[in-house]
Parts: C-alpha cells; structure tokens; sequence
C-alpha cells in the first residue's frame, strides 16, 4: 500500500482516475476515528505537476488522511479533529437524548397526569350526579338544596371537562369520538332526570321509571364511554413514563468514548513529550466528566423522582379514583333499590331471583372493600393513611346501618327505611357514613395529587440545565482539546 | 304421539268399554305426563266422569276463575295462627309502582305516605274483617315475579297486587273468586290514528312487559302472521310502566297490557288514551298458599259483602275516570264457587 513519490497512477483499489495528493495543511479530515497511518510510508508528498482528470472529495479526503498521518503535525491534526468531534458528539447526544426525557418527564406533570386526573373527575361527577339525582328523587319535594347544588355542579363539572378533554384530543382520534358521544348523552341524562322529578312532583310512579331509565343510560351507556376516555388517559401516562425513564445509553456510551479517547491523547503525549499535563486537554477532560456525571446522577435522581411519582402517585391515585367509584355506585344502588320498589329483579345462576338494585349495592360494597385495602397498603405515609382508614371506618358503618334499613324495607315500613338511608342526622342514615366515605377518599386524592406533583416535579427538576449544561460544556470540552493539541503543534512551526 | 292416536282411534269406537280404556289412559298419562295430559284435557275426551274424577289436578281447566272455594265466616287454623301472632298483623305482598292500584304518594302530608289504590282499599277491608283494624296490615312490596316464591316461602299471608287467576298458577297457590275483570288492551296516544288491537297497529313499534301475557301473546300472533303487517314487537321492558317512558319519549308507538295497568298508565299522562276494547279476558283475584281453605274461605266472604259495598266506591275512586262508564271492568265478576274440596 504505498504509492510512488510523484506518481499520477491510481491509488491501489480503486479505479478513478487520480492526481497526487495534496499538501496536509489544507482542510479539516472528514473521516470518523481516523485511519491508523502506515508506518512505513514515505514522509512527504509534493504538489502535483499541472491539470489531472477529477477526483471524487472522498478519494481525495482518504488520500490527504494518509498523506496527514505519515507526520507527527499530521497526526496531531486528526487527533485533535477526532477529540473534538466525539466530544461534540457526547455533548449533542446527551442534549438530545435528555430532551426527550425531560419533555416527557413534563407531559407526565403537566399534561398526561392532569388530563388523566380530568378524564377520573369526568368519571367521578358523572357517577356523583347520578347518585345525587336519585337521592334528591328519594327526598321528593323535600328535596333540600344542598342536594340540588351538588347535582347542578356534578354536571357543570363533567361539562366543563369534557371540554377540557375535547381540547387536548386528536381530532378526529377515538378519544374524539367517544368526548363527543358523552356530550350528545349528557344533555339527554338531563332530561331524563327533569322528567323523572317532573313526574315525581306529581306523585306519578312514572317519576320513578324514569328515573331507573335515566340510572340505566348513565350505567350503561355514558359511565363506560368515561372509563374509555379514563383507560385511554392512563395509557398516554404510561407511555409517557416509559419515555422519560430509560437510562440515556447512547450519551453515556459516547461520554465514556469520548473520555477514554481522551486519556488516551494524553497519554501518547506524555510519552512523545514526557510532560504531564496539557492544559487544554485536562480542562477538556475535566468538563466531560462534569457532563457524565451530570448526566447519570441527574438522571438518576429523575428517574427515581419519576417512579416515586408513579408508585406513590399515579397507582395510590388510581385505587382511591376505584374506590370512589365503587362507593359512588353503591350509594346510587342503594337508593335505586327504594325508588324501583321491587320493580326490576335479576335471577340467579341458582335460579333465586334477587332485586337488581340491592344485588348490584352488595357488588358494589365488595368492590370498595377490596379497593380501600388496596388505598390503605399503598399508602406509605401518616397523612396518606389516616383518610383511608376513617373510609373504612365509614364504610363498615355503612354496611351496618344498610342491612337495618333493608330489614326495615323487606317488613313494610317503607318510611323508616327511607330514614335510615336519606333521612336526618338523627336518624342515623346510611347518607352520613356515604358522605364520611365520599370526603375522606377525597382528602386522600388531594394528598396523593399532592405527593405526586412533589415527587414528578423533583424528577424534573433533577433534569433542569441538563440539556443546554451538557451543551455548552462539550462545545467547551472540544475546545479545551483542540487548544490543547495546538499548542503541541504550534510546536512544529 | 301415539297415545293420542290410540285414544283417537278408541273415540271412533264408542262404547263404555273405551271409555273405560280410555279412562285408564289418561289416568297413566296424567301420573307420567303431567303437562301433556293437560294440554289434551281441555278437548273433553274423557267425558264429564273423567273431569269430576280428575277435578283436583288441573287436567281439563276451562274457567280458572270459577274455581274457588265457597265462602265462610268461621275461623281455622290459619286465621287463628294470624291472630295469635305477637305482631297481630296480616302481612300482605302488594305493588308500589302501580298508579291507583298499589303505590306511593312522595307528596302525601304524612312524609313518604302509606300505599293507596283499589288494591290497598281491598286489603284493608280484609284485614278490617279478619283482625277487626282495617290498618292492622303490614304491606310487602313485591315484584310481580315474587309474588308466588313469596307465598310458598311463608313470607306473605296473601298477595293482593293485579294478579291474573290463571290455571298454571291454580297448581301452586290457591286464589279467592274474582275481584276484578279486565283483559288486554292497547295504550297509544291519542292523535296516533291507532283504534285497537288491529290492523292500525302497522308499521307500529309495541312495547310490553317481560314475562307478561302481552308479550306472550304478542310474540305469537307475530309468528303466526295474526299481526298487522310490519307491526314492530319491542324488545320487553322490565315493568309495564317502563312502557310509558318509552312511549313518551318516541321509543315506542303503543303499548299493550291488562287494560287495568294501562289505565293506571293513562291516568299518568292525559295524552294517550286505552284504544279498543279488550281483546282477552282475565280476572283478577287473591292469591293465597294452597294449604290455607280457611283464609280462602273467609276471603270470598270478605269479597260477597265489598260486591254490595265498598267496590263501586274504590272503583269509581280509582279507576273510573281512566276506564270509563262503558268498560267491561265497570262492575265486579261474578262469584262462581266451584270447588267443593
């Protein structure tokens, strides 16, 4: 592999017509890793004698390379041109690969969390409204304003979300789809609701049906599409997660390349030179270790910032959001089985036929049951714990006070039955310990919201700087090493 | 199969010898084949010795209604046991969802109301009669598909709540004489241009209740073509009353019930109207548990006297203004006792 000293021939392997090479001052090399000079070849290579037939950039770039390597100047050249690019490089990948990261970390605060916790409220006020139209159905014209308001706002609640969530969907996406769905049935639900009360003012047993068929649309019809919407949410959480909490190998590979080619320029150069330390070289060393390490210990707190977040956020969230919904059914069930009187019945794999209503309530109460010891063991502090526990509490209460109100029911006298669900305080009805459930999951949601946007907002913050940090340091580590390199070949002037 | 046929043959025959083969057929048919030889009874193959012969088992069951035992005023084992009860109550399975027969008033003065309706006003003059306080009654609200399971399991005395005498249920509970006549009939709005049960009903979607005779009879006479044309059968909604809101919300275009419901439905929405007459005849009456002939027997008595008075009250109370003057409910059926065991 060596060409003659003024020859015009092609190099070895290759059939495009060549002019020799040209001097090694000129232009930067352009070949990654460089080519290990032969060792053997001739020192020196001088202009070429007049025209010769062109040459590709690239067979002229190789040629230049060799040409390069053959002198001590020449091989410093690629050293430094090699330094500064896997620098650069580490410094751009980093950047990039934690962009990424941080803006996912981002959407997981401040966009697929939020749209999620929407999408659970959507969910949440529409079970809410529902159970609070069949209680008010239950009072009649008793029905007390408090009762009014917090159907009036269930509703306002889900409409304004709905909204919320229309705005953050794809148009045209399967979340579309089923947010505009719910926004035709809504006002249907409504209207149900009105003549159901509109009947039941009457005194008209029709108030009633109505009321069963409107409970029917929302179970069946609006309350799935919700779950839809809330699944859909929770994925795009999920694969947000995912996105921000793969360890950045690239950049952490390309950082340990770039500091080994490093230690290794400055190892050739106290051989060659016997002196210890290039400055340009060191400062550059020294800033890619800064952007390494930046880079794992951010990343690692952020990472487990972000799982944090996940373990003691989203799932505690997600339990406690099952639980409310469970305890929101039951309490809508519960009242169901007063209004429907015995109207609607389902029939047993055993053949026994059960009121549809009653049956669904003791579905309901297990449900809660297992999702309030789910809260209670994910909970992993004084204050997440206290709420879940008085639940409980509540919940037992509850089913206590329900099996009185049912035997009252089951023996005729409908009237105490009626107390002891939606009657006053003093009557001891099951609304209270609905209620007690109701607040305490709420204050628990509250807590947990909170915990997560401590802890996500920690993994984001652990990633703040990183990016441009990494940026600007590598632009200065390249630097630092071409400085370094040309000060030993300033030598050779 | 073959069995018919071999009585159909043995009837070409004539003659006391086949009647008495004949006899001993049905006899075997009846132990082994219960519902079969039922369902040929009613034919008259065996002559009027073999139906007062096999009169306990409903073989040959014509006129459920006339099937009661006649009344008295003494006391059994029964009453006496209601009596005796620590709670000194008569405990009743009724309706709260029906408009003027069983229901609730929200808006009663005394908050949640008692149970009022042409049923309830029964009731009460039953336990007036028996326990001498027409309020010693502690009513049970149950479903219509509970009303037998309740009897049987002992959790209700009686069940007073719209219910039709017929000969499947004779073979479960024992009922009263007739309190009420009524039958099918159409419900529909009243500018749909639909006259009855006819050929108005085309194109039309109906709507009745599961497990409903309406709906039984619906689904027949749309298989065998007796249907208007294109007359829609709606899947059957879980109560009658769900009917209405369908109606009212356009889902449906007639309703078919007992023209007694149907009223109560109409008396709920003064837009639709009971269109024709009624196209099947069923009687209502109180259903009691096979083994109380006391309570029957004191029933039918309590019934003898509400006839002459107390009825037409109820009824011009209750259902009149729906029903009207000229319907075939308008006065009370009369008592046929024709069971003497």
């Amino acid at each position: 592999m060596t060409h003659p000293p003024k020859g015009s021939a092609a190099p070895p392997g290759r059939g495009a017509p060549t002019m020799p090479a040209v001097p090694p001052q000129a232009g930067p090399p352009r070949t990654p890793g460089g080519s290990p000079a032969s060792p053997d070849a001739p020192r020196s290579v001088s202009p070429a004698p007049g025209a010769a037939p062109r040459r590709t950039a690239w067979a002229e770039g190789v040629d230049r390379l060799r040409a390069a390597a053959t002198t001590e100047p020449g091989r410093l050249r690629i050293i430094g041109a090699v330094l500064a690019l896997l620098v650069v490089a580490f410094g751009a990948v980093t950047a990039w690969q934690m962009t990424e990261r941080s803006a996912a970390a981002d959407n997981v605060l401040h966009r697929s969390q939020p749209l999620s916790a929407s999408a659970a409220d959507i969910y949440r006020s529409l079970a809410d409204a529902n159970t609070a139209a069949s209680s008010g159905f239950l009072a009649g014209g008793q029905e007390t304003q408090e009762s009014r308001d917090r159907y009036e706002s269930d509703i306002r609640t889900a409409a304004a979300k709905l909204i919320t969530a229309a705005n953050s969907s794809e148009p045209g996406s399967a979340s579309a789809r089923t947010i505009s769905e719910l926004n035709e049935l809504l006002p249907q639900y409504k209207g149900l609701i009105e003549r159901a009360r509109a009947n039941n003012r009457q005194g008209y047993p029709l108030g009633g049906a109505y009321l069963r068929y409107a409970n029917d649309t929302m179970q069946n019809r609006m309350l799935p599409k919700a779950e839809q919407l809330y699944d859909r949410e929770n994925q795009r959480l999920g694969s947000d997660y995912a996105e921000a909490k793969p360890y950045p190998w690239a950049a952490i590979a390309l950082g340990l390349l770039a500091l080994g080619a490093l230690a290794w320029a400055q190892r050739r150069n106290y051989l060659r030179t016997n002196r210890v330390l290039n400055h340009g070289m060191a400062a550059a060393t020294a800033a890619g270790l800064v952007v390494l390490l930046w880079l794992t210990v951010g990343h690692t707190l952020a990472r487990s910032g972000l799982e944090e977040s996940y373990d003691h956020g989203v799932r505690s969230l997600s339990v406690l959001h099952d639980a409310q919904i469970a305890a929101l059914k039951a309490r809508g069930n519960e009242n169901l089985t007063l209004v429907s009187r015995g109207a609607e019945t389902m029939t047993l794999p055993d053949k026994t036929t059960v009121d549809l209503y009653d049956f669904n309530f003791d579905k309901d109460m297990k449900a809660l049951t297992a999702h309030l010891a789910a809260a209670a063991k994910l909970a992993d502090d004084q204050a997440g714990e206290k709420p879940v526990h008085a639940a409980t509490a509540d919940m037992e209460v509850w089913k206590d006070r329900h099996s009185l109100a049912r035997k009252a029911d089951n023996n005729g006298e409908y009237q105490l039955a009626l107390d002891r669900v939606i009657g006053s305080k003093d009557k001891k009805p099951t609304g209270v310990c609905f209620d007690g459930v109701d607040t305490n999951l709420r204050d628990a949601v509250t807590h947990e919201q909170d915990e997560f946007q401590r802890a996500a907002g920690n993994g984001l913050d652990a990633m703040t700087g990183l990016p441009a940090g990494a940026a600007v340091l590598a632009v200065l580590a390249a630097a630092g090493a071409l400085l370094g390199i040309g000060r030993r070949l300033s030598e050779y002037r | 199969m073959n069995a018919r046929r071999l009585r159909a043959s043995l009837r070409g025959w004539g003659g006391v010898g086949a009647m008495a083969l004949a006899c001993v057929t049905a006899l075997i048919l009846a132990l082994m084949l219960p519902d079969s030889a039922r369902g040929s009874g009613g034919a008259g193959v065996g002559g009027p010795g073999l139906a007062l012969g096999t009169q306990a088992r409903d073989e040959d069951c014509t006129d459920p209604q006339d099937r009661s035992l006649s009344p008295s005023g003494a006391d059994g084992a029964t009453i006496d046991a209601i009596k005796n009860r620590k709670d000194r109550r008569l405990i009743v399975g009724v309706d709260q969802n029906s408009y003027h027969w069983g229901y609730r008033d929200p808006n009663n003065p005394k908050a949640g109301g008692d149970l009022e309706g042409f049923d309830i006003d029964l009731v009460h003059a039953i336990a007036k009669n028996i326990l001498g306080d027409e309020n010693a009654v502690q009513f049970r609200a149950i479903p219509t598909s509970q009303r037998i399971p309740a009897l049987q399991q002992g959790k209700v005395d009686m069940v007073v709540r719209t219910m039709t005498i017929t000969c499947e249920r004779l073979r479960q509970v024992t009922f009263s004489a007739p309190y009420f006549k009524t039958g099918q009939q159409v419900l529909a709005p009243a500018n749909s241009g639909i006259t009855g049960y006819d050929k108005s009903l085309a194109g039309k979607r109906i709507c009745s209740a599961a497990s409903s005779t309406a709906y039984d009879r619906l689904k027949s006479d749309r298989d065998h073509h007796k249907l208007a044309p294109s007359a829609v059968v709606l899947p059957p909604v879980p109560n009658q009353l769900d009917c209405l809101v369908r109606l009212q919300l356009g889902e449906a275009d007639a309703v078919v019930t007992d023209g007694a419901l149907a009223a109560s439905q109409a008396a709920q929405d003064p837009t639709v109207k009971l269109e024709g007459g009624t196209f099947t005849t069923e009687y209502y009456g109180v259903a009691m548990n096979l083994g109380a002939k006391d309570l029957v027997r004191r029933v039918n008595q309590v019934l003898a006297d509400y006839r002459k008075d107390g009825w037409r009250q109820s009824y011009d109370k209750w259902l009149a203004p729906t029903l009207g003057a000229d319907s075939p409910s308008q006065n009370p059926p009369p008592a046929v006792y024709g069971r003497t065991t």
